[in-house]
């Protein structure tokens, strides 16, 4: 007996054997790119000295989060990347949810399918030509909106590159006009998944269009809505990049209303070569980011199981 | 009760007056917010068949006075730069998408089959890497001191584009429902060895999920100006579409500061594009995108719906 399950098993390795092979790039390909790079995080706990290379640079302990800390970039950035955040999840939702059930209602499929075509667009460009729109609209000389909209207001001409003050609109409108078209699809695809019959049973009885969203659609699209929310606010320590690199120009007068970690952690390695800094910011970010993530995703669970990341 | 039904059956035929003006603001509700979305790329391009003179006058708008190709005939005749950025971004998004679809399919599979040992360690492994990353720094000094990618076409295909951990979840779990475990029974009895199975039988029937992912991909490699910003420091004969654009406009921005009279002067041999090539060239980068859209744009909805709800 037990040497048949002896033999059964190296049958059984010599069959999975392939399936083993095939992983081999994949498994290295994640190593390298994901995992090496956890274990560098060593770098913020010493003081990089080019010279004597990096595994042979000074230990220092937390001095690094310490200077970090004490600089007054240490709160402005977590305070923009975690209000910016809140900000878009709240508007981002509404938008999209409200969007997906306006679709939801067109009867004629034709432009109910150029609406969604349309409003994925922006979806699909880099940040890089969002920054030239921007430019198109913001620029002081040329820009549209000196040129065209404020004198129709008989407003002055305003130097939107330099003026921190009105970043957080702009910064908003574009997240919004760039996110609705994916925010929607995900919304209206789960308002297909309603069971029709439901609306259809409710029409019978008399609900009204109005009462059958209120008392059908939104009860029903709740788990996905929570879903969405918690799993952005699981990114709530994460910014998108090029968003709050590319659309201000990188302009160092803004700042104050667009700087975020993530643009902080590149400035701080690319511009200033401060890789105490740097890394600092960036295991701040890792860690904390994990934390939120580990909590929400506990929170999932419990909302519904299947959506729970693991 | 029938008087109800009827009416109800009636108002499907011809609408009443009052759902016919609930059409229409909804529908109003929703051209406008279309046509926020695209007013953005009207502006682009109306900017950029804009007569110069009238651009300086009237700066960029939706209605140009006066017509004019100027920018992108000269775009054409001294293009040269911007045709090898797009032969750039053309061969690092195909290669890219190929080597990306083949590691993440060759690794989902396995972590399709439940019956493999040690399934739950590797998926594990792959999930962690959603939770924890090391930041960019480690990454940085991974790519240029250990690996020596700096400025090479690697940098372009290589750090963070090649595979996720969400696409590979993404197929793992399409190849678990929809490969039908006797299919895979039959080809073993018939002695198909697993690797033969996954190319014969596998991946044939996984053309929707290779397609979406695939797209998803390219789109990824297409519009990338990251790696090009943090690994291209002296090679601008490397640089992508988009790390061209990126660097026009870095150096439009660094003009307008004015700050530098040395570097004004160094630049004064090369003509700088003017107000309506610096929007002929943004819409250069984006016709292709646009022009492949309706072809791919069943495949781009079907991945956000996949996405938001794995699978």
């Amino acid at each position: 007996m037990p040497k048949t399950s002896h033999k059964g098993r190296r049958l059984k390795w010599k069959r999975m054997r392939p399936l083993y092979i095939m992983m081999i790039p994949g498994t290295l390909y994640l190593i390298i790119n994901n995992y090496f790079p956890m274990f560098g995080i060593f770098i913020a706990f010493k003081k990089i000295d080019y010279s004597k290379g990096i595994f042979a640079s000074q230990w220092t302990g937390f001095d690094n989060f310490r200077f970090l800390f004490a600089t007054k970039d240490a709160f402005v950035i977590t305070r923009n990347t975690i209000l910016y955040n809140l900000v878009f999840i709240v508007l981002g939702t509404i938008a999209g949810v409200t969007v997906a059930i306006l679709l939801n209602e067109v009867i004629s499929s034709v432009w109910k399918k150029l609406y969604q075509t349309i409003l994925l667009l922006p979806q699909l460009i880099s940040m890089v030509i969002v920054a030239y729109i921007g430019y198109a609209f913001l620029n002081v000389e040329n820009g549209f909106l000196n040129n065209s909209v404020l004198p129709l207001l008989g407003l002055e001409p305003v130097s939107w590159y330099s003026e921190p003050r009105y970043w957080p609109f702009i910064l908003t409108i574009t997240h919004l006009w760039k996110g609705l078209g994916y925010g929607s699809v995900v919304y209206f695809s789960a308002i297909l998944g309603i069971d029709r019959e439901l609306y259809e049973a409710a029409s019978i009885d008399g609900a009204k269009r109005g009462q059958q969203i209120r008392l059908i659609t939104l009860p029903l699209l709740k788990t996905t809505i929570i879903i969405m929310v918690l799993m952005s606010v699981g990114n709530i320590f994460r910014s998108d990049f090029g968003l709050f690199y590319q659309l201000p120009l990188n302009s160092g007068a803004l700042y104050s209303t667009t700087n975020t970690i993530d643009t902080y952690v590149f400035r701080a390695l690319m511009q200033l070569n401060n890789t105490a800094m740097s890394s600092a910011a960036g295991v701040f970010q890792s860690v904390v980011g994990f934390i939120v993530i580990v909590i929400v995703n506990g929170i999932v669970r419990r909302v519904d199981e299947d959506s729970a990341l693991y | 009760m029938t008087g109800l039904k009827r009416e109800s059956d009636s108002s499907r035929e011809v609408m009443s007056t009052g759902r016919k003006v609930q059409q229409f603001f909804i529908n109003l509700v929703l051209f406008l917010l279309a046509a926020a979305a695209l007013a953005p790329f009207i502006l682009l391009i109306s900017s950029s068949i804009t007569d110069e003179g009238t651009l300086i006058r009237n700066g960029y708008s939706f209605f140009p006075e006066k017509i004019s190709f100027a920018a992108y005939e000269y775009l054409f005749a001294s293009g040269i730069k911007m045709v090898r950025a797009y032969g750039i971004s053309i061969l690092v998004t195909v290669v890219g998408t190929v080597i990306s679809l083949g590691i993440t399919s060759t690794m989902a599979y396995p972590l399709s089959r439940k019956d493999l040992p040690g399934r739950n360690a590797f998926l594990f492994f792959v999930f962690f890497t959603m939770l924890f990353n090391g930041g960019l720094t480690p990454s940085y000094m991974m790519w240029t001191r250990i690996f020596h990618i700096k400025n090479t076409i690697f940098a372009l295909i290589i750090p963070g584009l090649l595979m996720s951990a969400f696409n590979l979840i993404l197929m793992k779990n399409y190849f678990a429902a929809n490969i039908p475990g006797e299919l895979l029974e039959a080809a073993r009895v018939d002695g198909a060895g697993e690797f033969h199975i996954f190319c014969r039988i596998v991946i044939p029937i996984s053309t929707p999920i290779m397609a979406t992912i695939g797209l998803f991909v390219a789109l990824g490699y297409w519009n990338d100006w990251q790696n090009g910003l943090y690994y291209l420091s002296n090679r601008m004969d490397l640089y992508s579409l988009q790390n061209y654009l990126n660097k026009m406009m870095q150096d439009i921005q660094y003009l307008n500061s004015g700050r530098n009279e040395a570097m004004m002067a160094n630049l004064q041999g090369m003509t700088m594009p003017s107000t309506a090539i610096r929007m002929a060239l943004s819409v250069m980068g984006v016709i292709p995108v646009m022009v492949l859209y309706p072809f791919f744009q069943k495949y781009f909805t079907k991945g956000i719906t996949i996405g938001s709800v794995k699978g």
